[in-house]
């Protein structure tokens, strides 16, 4: 259950941290099941089995990426991260080292976002529920 | 350089960051709408319009054999709000006044901010805007003149929702006054705010200008869509040797997606 592995009492922790707990502890059995999937695959002598484990693989895949995605949604540095460095097709060691230079100048998200699009960076005000 | 011709400006780096930081801090504070429906952008300002998946068939026909259908698009509205600060102001922040003067700057974003949400709650025909409140379908329910029978008033207009086939979580919005009284009550000594948002709606409590007694919705998302074309931005008009005049601005639209998600609550 998702409220197992809680490191500090419920009582304390809000709604917000409560359902981010939910969704990271998702991404990582995701992510397991994964890596269990492709070792499987990888070792069975059967094929029609092996068939069904990378397609039980690569649901693993989908689910761990709707999860993530709702992370990004709402989790503010999930989202500057992940706008950073996905989909880029720059060498991603020069992209942080290219991101760094420009956080000393301008280290604030709302600088950062502004530089995007010219905006103040308010977007959804929308917290987890 | 931009739509917002801001490197046109007169204005030094660190004014233009205490003006940014100074709307950005009123709009966070004062936009209601975007703390419960869904967000969508921000897109640009190539974002004309948004996708409603209908077709409106052409009464006029060009060939009997031919049906013909026009595709119907809802238009994003462009808001502007001028800003007029005196240059010697800004100047002084370059030389590190802690005390500007940004009132032009606090006020436009007020402004802004309630447009934005009269446009959410109220809707703007004129913008094919319908709104949550006009386009709630379910009888009006009463805002109780006494702020400690709220819970129970609460509890019926989430019955309402529940047997409209509506989940939760439910975020309750009320005008200024109602909520500043909610905020000043207490039940032995427990405020009534916390035993609302906590116990009552499983939601946010969401105090709005821009809107007349309240609104009990849920936000469980799929329900209402702001889309965003410019998210809220500072940029240039004009100036002269004395005065900058900037504009708060943006693009924007919202639709309703399931109008029974919202019960009005009126005094």
């Amino acid at each position: 259950m998702s409220h197992e592995g809680l490191h500090e009492p419920a009582e304390l922790l809000g709604e917000g941290t409560r359902n981010l707990h939910r969704a990271l502890v998702s991404l990582i059995e995701e992510l397991e099941a994964i890596d269990w999937y492709q070792q499987r695959a990888d070792a069975c002598s059967d094929p029609a089995l092996k068939a069904v484990l990378l397609h039980n693989r690569n649901e693993e895949v989908e689910h761990g990426t709707m999860t993530l995605e709702w992370l990004r949604r709402n989790d503010a540095t999930f989202d500057k991260f992940l706008r950073r460095y996905l989909f880029k097709d720059a060498d991603i060691i020069a992209i942080e080292e290219a991101a760094d230079e420009e956080e000393a100048v301008e280290p604030s998200v709302e600088k950062q976002d502004q530089k995007n699009d010219g905006s103040l960076g308010i977007r959804s005000l929308r917290g987890p529920v | 350089m931009d739509l917002l011709k801001r490197e046109l400006a007169p204005i030094l780096p660190p004014a233009f960051a205490a003006i940014d930081g100074e709307a950005a801090r009123v709009l966070k504070l004062n936009l209601a709408g975007r703390r419960i429906v869904d967000f969508r952008g921000p897109h640009g300002w190539e974002l004309a319009a948004v996708n409603t998946g209908r077709m409106a068939k052409l009464s006029e026909e060009l060939d009997p054999a031919v049906h013909v259908g026009v595709r119907q698009a809802q238009p994003l509205v462009e808001l502007r709000v001028p800003i007029r600060l005196p240059i010697a102001e800004l100047d002084s922040i370059a030389r590190g006044a802690p005390d500007p003067d940004l009132r032009p700057v606090v006020a436009a974003a007020e402004k802004l901010a309630h447009v934005e949400d009269s446009a959410i709650f109220n809707g703007l025909p004129a913008a094919g805007i319908e709104g949550i409140i006009p386009a709630s379908p379910h009888h009006v329910h009463k805002l109780p003149p006494d702020v400690t029978h709220l819970p129970r008033a609460i509890l019926t207009a989430r019955e309402t929702l529940r047997q409209a086939g509506v989940s939760g979580p439910y975020a309750l919005v009320l005008d200024a006054a109602y909520t500043a009284q909610v905020l000043a009550a207490a039940e032995d000594g427990y405020p009534l705010a916390k035993r609302l948002t906590d116990q009552v709606l499983d939601g946010p409590l969401i105090r709005a200008e821009a809107i007349e007694g309240g609104v009990l919705l849920s936000v469980r998302g799929g329900d209402y869509e702001l889309t965003v074309g410019q998210d809220l931005s500072i940029g240039y008009a004009a100036h002269d040797p004395h005065v900058v005049e900037l504009y708060l601005t943006e693009s924007f639209t919202f639709r309703v997606l399931e109008a029974v998600a919202a019960v009005r609550m009126a005094r």
